[in-house]
């Protein structure tokens, strides 16, 4: 039976061609190109691309930076989000408005900002060559600007569900004898842990694939401060396509299964959504 | 023992202040002799049920329950065994035997009122403090529960304070009641002593429905409007207010001196008859409530006569009431 609020089949017809055709314009043939690219020659070029000791090492410090960067902002994702969901404080409205900065602040600014701190005629430049300690044009830049990127991923996740779910429970478990530690660990921590992983998820994809900061503070110094995202525009500027695209087809494909990772934590963590609704 | 009030009156505050969820600005809080105003709400060893319950909703009942055990310190934590053990003998308490493996969300409201309550009691408080417990739940399961926390209370014989805007809930269930108002406590009594005996007028108007009406005192007589009522006591002059409860009427014998009153509508109240009245034409209406078999119509004149005078001089709001700082929890 038709529903009143369904429209003409002529209607349905027209909008579900605008949402696929839409969908396969901008997403799934770009996607597409960037596998048949890659595969252009065959399986053996593919391979032979990440044969190469630049290519590797670019994969092995995206890991790196990620493997430093995620770890730091799920530190300070969670603390932030803690702070500001469960207490009261002044300057909490400022707290929340710089959580949120990175996301408005053009990652080429943010990548500037750290070369004129630390680069050779910046702020902080002369101590750092004092120190002997490189951090533009260096790896240490490298974390930094994708820290700075990636910075509000899991604090933005975590906030409003925090928030939501109120602060009852940790009252219950302070009158029952918890400590403030054991409180969060047993009561403040399992309440959010799908929208905790999914942002993780979301922060790490970013970390990866960050290229506006990173390309700014990092000199793409090949196989020393090259990351995946900037290896693959410097085989392209060189012509190198199929390498470029089988880079590319790796990126992409790690987005291919973070995303899938997401949609099953989605389906599990809506459950648990849909669970505490109820409660 | 209940704390009763409008809401905005101060009691889930006053509840939280004695968990230690909240500090005060001045005064002290007393467990029996020991002052507890600086210890830790972990170390006050309180039971609190919240209005939301608060359950762990990741853990399971029995989870939930054995909480409070298992956060103590090793040295103070029971072993495994007798945790399970006392788990099964609070499930078996509030009736819940069977559904220790279930998650809150797959409780209805009343199981999870049980649930919080077990695990309140799990930690052997000193005090029991019960906000609104029976605030979310329907009417049918409200009784139920009420009756059925009496008799845990009576079995256990935890000293419990429970927050509650409804005046049965709180006359019926509680050994006394604290009568809250604008962040002040009224009046501290036995059901009866605030029923019969309110301390304050605030107290006369709050509970029992009473009726304010502005009168006007002379030695043994009120004046009511156009009508002069003689009362059994002498009464200090002055502007005064009769606060009359459907009960305080009643309807006079031929060829006593009582006051006519008009009736403009009867109505049911749950298995009662009332007939609302009149009593002047710039004076608030009055119930008074029928005996079973008077047959009243709207119009009819009734003559009636205060059974009850519960008079109090018109005072200027708030001037002669004691602070309540502190309060020692002892009894119920």
């Amino acid at each position: 039976m038709r529903s009143a609020l369904s429209e003409g089949r002529a209607v349905r017809w027209t909008l579900i061609a605008l949402g696929v055709g839409f969908l396969a314009l901008f997403l799934v043939i770009p996607l597409l190109a960037v596998f048949s690219e890659a595969l252009r020659r065959g399986m053996e070029p593919f391979l032979a691309a990440f044969d190469e000791p630049d290519t590797q090492s670019a994969i092995g410090l995206t890991l790196l930076v990620a493997a430093i960067a995620v770890p730091l902002n799920l530190v300070f994702g969670v603390a932030a989000a803690w702070a500001v969901a469960k207490f009261e404080f002044r300057g909490k409205s400022i707290l929340v408005s710089l959580i949120d900065l990175p996301f408005s602040v053009s990652p080429v600014v943010a990548g500037l900002v750290y070369v004129l701190l630390f680069g050779a005629k910046g702020l902080l430049g002369p101590l750092m060559d004092d120190w002997q300690f490189k951090i533009i044009f260096a790896v240490p830049g490298i974390v930094l600007a994708t820290i700075f990127v990636t910075f509000p991923f899991i604090a933005r996740e975590l906030i409003p569900l925090m928030q939501e779910q109120g602060t009852a429970e940790e009252e219950a478990a302070l009158t029952l004898g918890a400590s403030g530690w054991r409180t969060f660990l047993t009561v403040t921590l399992p309440n959010v842990r799908w929208a905790l992983l999914y942002g993780v998820l979301l922060c790490n994809a970013r970390a990866m694939g960050e290229f506006g900061a990173v390309s700014v503070v990092s000199g793409h110094i090949r196989g020393l401060t090259n990351t995946m995202p900037l290896h693959v525009e410097i085989l392209y500027n060189e012509y190198n396509f199929v390498a470029a695209f089988a880079v590319a087809s790796l990126l992409a494909g790690l987005a291919l299964v973070t995303l899938g990772a997401k949609s099953v934590l989605e389906w599990r963590y809506g459950d648990g959504l849909a669970r505490i609704h109820r409660h | 023992m209940a704390l009763l009030g409008p809401s905005g009156s101060g009691k889930t505050t006053f509840l939280r202040l004695i968990a230690g969820l909240e500090a005060p600005t001045a005064g002290r809080i007393l467990f029996g002799d020991e002052d507890a105003t600086k210890l830790a709400v972990r170390d006050r060893r309180v039971g609190f049920v919240f209005q939301s319950y608060a359950l762990f909703r990741h853990l399971t009942v029995a989870e939930n329950i054995a909480y409070g055990l298992r956060v103590r310190p090793r040295r103070t934590r029971p072993a495994d065994k007798e945790i399970r053990r006392r788990v099964a003998d609070l499930l078996e308490l509030v009736q819940l035997s069977g559904l220790d493996k279930r998650h809150p969300a797959q409780l209805s409201g009343g199981q999870r009122q049980r649930v919080a309550l077990a695990r309140a009691l799990a930690v052997e408080p000193r005090v029991l403090l019960l906000d609104e417990p029976f605030g979310a739940l329907d009417a049918k399961v409200r009784r139920d529960l009420r009756r059925w926390l009496r008799e845990v209370h009576d079995r256990t014989g935890h000293t419990t304070l429970f927050v509650t805007h409804d005046q049965e809930e709180a006359l019926e269930l509680a050994d006394r009641v604290a009568i809250f108002n604008r962040g002040t406590i009224e009046q501290v009594g036995t059901p009866d002593d605030v029923l019969d005996r309110p301390a304050t007028a605030f107290v006369a108007g709050f509970v029992g429905e009473a009726v304010r009406l502005p009168v006007d005192a002379a030695g043994s007589w009120i004046r009511i409007g156009p009508h002069q009522v003689a009362t059994p006591e002498e009464n200090v002059g002055g502007p005064a207010e009769l606060f009359v409860r459907p009960r305080d009427l009643v309807i006079a014998r031929p060829g006593v001196d009582a006051i006519p009153a008009r009736v403009i509508g009867v109505r049911r109240s749950g298995t009662s008859r009332r007939a609302e009245l009149s009593l002047a034409a710039d004076l608030p209406t009055v119930e008074i409530e029928l005996p079973e078999g008077r047959s009243v119509r709207r119009g009819d004149v009734l003559p009636i006569v205060l059974a009850t005078v519960r008079l109090f001089t018109r005072l200027p709001p708030h001037a002669s009431r004691g602070e309540v700082s502190a309060k020692r929890t002892e009894g119920s």
